[in-house]
């Protein structure tokens, strides 16, 4: 890179930095006013003791608040995350992915719309066409990816065709060892998208991983009319990602992964070239999200760049404050790019993934 | 130095992964090669062509494929054959197996040799297991012999082999399958990277197609994949793996031995005669095989022939993998020998059991160096079948001696693979005929550990990979 190159990717970063600061104070203002705040929150900042519309003016000050204890999204009334700006209009409620018992739900309103219309914005035309059909094979049920892909569909002009796959339902299966049962549920899932795609006109296609790879098994995608594959969901290393690319979309369908789930919204990748190998990098839609890549022993500290450590997400939005999760993933921190000014987070992966077998499901 | 490198091989061609496991010496830690991993994806998709695989072989003829086999032989153990960016003699390949698999050279040495014999006399072997039936029917699928139709059909086009690490030996058994013109699919163990990629490279010097053989490094997903889109597969496992097969006709599973000797009342008296015969099964090739003996059943003698056989065993000791007496072998993972070690104790606190080797060790059975650990020979005098620890099975010389009235020996033995019954009583050898939980038998002084590779081996691989069927034609 050139030092001229460098000059100006340092200057993006150091304006995103600065819009992130004035969104976070924004946000903050938000949630922690009495006119426009969220019960839980300012509950919350009565019994700390602190003002964090006066203590949080940038970034850094985040380390103020501890890790987001996700239970609370299990246990809290509904009712305690509503903005007081929100107070009498219906929400639609979110949950999170393959947990099993009660899971976690994120209230919301507009937030998957405005981040999949801004992820929409990075998709090229040619290849995920406007007024293309998609097809979503994939977790829908009560999770926010089900209608966030159908505005994604609605806002590039046309419509989506769902089939449905219980990711719960399948943790069960394989937690106990009944793989004939998970595979069969796979096939299931597959044939059904495969008699759409026979029947009717595609485009594009959202799935997971192993979904496309499955898919992929009873006919060709880019044959079948799909010109472009958005995937998420599970685990995408190196050889995958390449062998996924090369060998399942045969070099001629766009594969645009991304990394997100209901808390943040979705992240996109940066657009793998040669000297990448196929190592995927996420960045997160700053500055209503932010990824940081923290040590897991010092959840305060980030670590540098092409480190592991462990991801901390959080969310700062008008409908949804979360300061400090740690998901359960690990990643690599990445430097700011050319598309995104500001940390990636590389080669996503289970938290603990080197130590234990992780059931990720067929996802 | 750059560290060769093992590609993996799609019906022959090379394909470097991104995902690279770096194999190190068991001993000091030294990088030795690095290995491509593979995703089970690449299994799935390149299964959609294995039928090519077969196709490429049936154009030989069976025997001009047991001549190239018998060529590959000699290429195995004295051509340096391409490895990575270089070759390999065959001293480097036994250093480098003996270094990634704890197993002493000299063991790695006898391996070859033993697969080596398997090459080069195929036609015997064939001839034997197929009961002399002329190869030409098993290109064609059918042919007249003796006046009678016969059909033979393949149940797979190749055969997957999903191998262990521990055990370089058991590579015997896949070295027949391209005569039979079944091409092959091998998922190497993480350790044994060596043995399947030489013998490739051996195959492919010899004139062997190479579009009959792929080669798929990995983890355990790997070979589940090789399991699920394979019709034909062998794999190696615990007693758990064995129950989670039984009866699926696709997969032969070659789990725990539990190989045994046993005494008829006839021929106990005379035990001293046969020390030997006992220690050479325990101890044979580190003890680790599946034909190693894990169990000798009497019905009197029991505690002094243990004691005898403690005090054969029992001194001896770890030497280093180099050394031409190093009579065991190392666990690489060090907590795989601390694991059965405590199992060992565990079962020792039974009452009726006795572990006759304490006294004459010297020292304790767990040797832990500092990257691995070795199991020293242990003879257990179990008073009675029902002893926890009489039909065990650990991958050290180990064996218990089980006092058990003969009437009821066969029934209490359990499953075995290798049952050398040593006796004159005709109804007892009748009955030890008659066993269908013994699966190779040898009647009168047999080691467990000698096999002959003329006998089929946990089922004839002939009717594992054709099936004999009615054909008629007008």
């Amino acid at each position: 890179m050139s030092s001229n190159a460098l000059s100006s990717t340092e200057s993006a970063a150091s304006a995103a930095r600065t819009a992130l600061d004035a969104h976070l104070r924004e946000i903050v203002r938000w949630h922690f006013s009495p006119e426009t705040g969220t019960p839980i929150w300012l509950d919350w900042a009565k019994k700390a003791g602190w003002s964090p519309i006066e203590k949080i003016k940038t970034i850094d000050d985040l380390v103020r608040f501890p890790n987001f204890a996700d239970e609370s999204l299990r246990n809290e009334p509904l009712e305690r995350w509503i903005p007081a700006a929100y107070k009498g209009r219906p929400f639609t409620i979110f949950e999170t992915g393959g947990t099993t018992g009660m899971p976690k739900q994120r209230i919301g309103w507009d937030d998957y719309k405005t981040d999949y219309e801004q992820f929409s914005e990075t998709l090229s035309d040619v290849e995920f066409p406007r007024n293309g059909y998609w097809l979503m094979m994939g977790p829908t049920g009560p999770r926010r990816l089900r209608l966030a892909i159908e505005h994604l569909a609605n806002h590039r002009g046309c419509s989506c065709f769902f089939v449905d796959l219980d990711p719960r339902w399948v943790k069960k299966l394989i937690s106990s060892k009944q793989f004939d049962q998970a595979k069969a549920y796979m096939e299931h899932v597959v044939d059904q998208a495969v008699t759409i795609l026979t029947h009717r006109r595609v485009d594009a296609l959202f799935t997971t991983p192993k979904l496309l790879e499955a898919l992929a098994e009873k006919t060709s995608i880019p044959e079948s009319g799909i010109k472009g594959v958005f995937c998420g969901g599970t685990t995408m290393e190196p050889q995958y990602t390449r062998f996924l690319v090369e060998e399942v979309l045969e070099r001629r369908t766009k594969f645009v992964p991304t990394y997100g789930n209901t808390l943040m919204g979705l992240a996109c990748h940066k657009p793998l070239t040669p000297e990448d190998r196929y190592s995927i990098t996420y960045y997160a839609p700053q500055p209503r999200a932010m990824l940081r890549v923290v040590d897991p022993d010092q959840p305060e500290r980030v670590v540098e760049y092409d480190q592991w450590g462990r991801v901390e997400l959080t969310t700062l939005t008008r409908e949804f404050f979360m300061p400090r999760f740690l998901e359960r993933d690990e990643a690599i921190r990445r430097r700011p790019c050319e598309q995104y000014a500001w940390d990636g987070v590389g080669e996503v992966r289970p938290y603990g993934a080197t130590k234990a077998v992780i059931v990720e499901g067929v996802y | 130095m750059s560290l060769p490198h093992f590609p993996i091989l799609r019906w022959g061609e090379a394909y470097e992964s991104l995902d690279v496991d770096t194999v190190v010496h068991f001993a000091t830690g030294e990088e030795l090669c690095q290995v491509s991993q593979a995703n089970p994806g690449l299994i799935t998709r390149d299964m959609r062509q294995a039928h090519r695989a077969r196709a490429a072989l049936r154009a030989i003829p069976c025997d001009e494929l047991c001549r190239r086999l018998s060529r590959a032989a000699d290429l195995f153990t004295t051509a340096n054959l391409p490895m990575g960016s270089g070759t390999q003699s065959p001293d480097e390949f036994v250093r480098c197996q003996s270094a990634t698999t704890g197993l002493p050279e000299h063991m790695c040495r006898f391996n070859m040799s033993k697969l080596h014999h398997v090459l080069t006399n195929l036609d015997a072997i064939l001839n034997s297991l197929t009961r002399g039936l002329s190869r030409s029917i098993m290109t064609q699928g059918y042919g007249v012999e003796g006046e009678v139709m016969r059909s033979m059909q393949a149940n797979s086009p190749v055969l997957g082999m999903v191998l262990p690490s521990n055990s370089p030996g058991t590579h015997g058994l896949w070295l027949p399958v391209p005569a039979l013109q079944i091409g092959l699919v091998l998922k190497p163990g993480p350790l044994e990277p060596w043995t399947p990629f030489r013998m490739a490279q051996a195959f492919f010097e010899a004139g062997l197609p190479r579009e009959s053989i792929g080669l798929y490094p990995g983890g355990a997903e790997v070979g589940m994949a090789v399991v699920s889109h394979v019709q034909r597969t062998m794999i190696f496992g615990s007693k758990a793996t064995v129950e989670q097969y039984r009866g699926n006709p696709a997969v032969q599973v070659h789990g725990p031995g539990f190989s045994k000797i046993l005494f008829g009342d006839d021929c106990v008296d005379d035990w001293e005669h046969y020390l030997d015969l006992m220690v050479d099964s325990i101890l044979l090739n580190g003890g680790r095989g599946c034909i190693n003996c894990s169990g000798i059943w009497v019905s009197r003698h029991s505690r002094e022939i243990a004691d005898a056989l403690a005090q054969r065993l029992g001194p001896v000791a770890p030497l280093p993998p180099t050394d031409p007496k190093a009579p065991l072998a190392a666990f690489t993972i060090a907590a795989q020998a601390q694991g059965v070690n405590t199992m060992i104790e565990n079962g020792l606190r039974e009452n009726g059991v006795e572990d006759l080797t304490a006294k004459y060790r010297g020292g304790d059975r767990l040797v832990s160096e500092t990257r691995c650990a070795y199991l020293r020979p242990t003879i257990i005098h179990c008073d009675s079948p029902k002893r926890g620890l009489a039909n065990t099975e650990f991958m050290f010389p180990f064996a218990s001696v089980v006092e058990c009235p003969q009437s009821e020996m066969l029934s209490a033995i359990g499953d075995t693979l290798v049952g050398t019954v040593i006796s004159h009583d005709e109804t007892f050898r009748r009955a030890a005929v008659d066993a269908t939980n013994i699966d190779r038998l040898n009647l009168g002084a047999v080691p467990t550990t000698k096999l002959n590779w003329l006998q089929p081996h946990e089922g004839n691989i002939i009717s594992f990979l054709y099936r004999e069927r009615a054909l008629q034609v007008e």
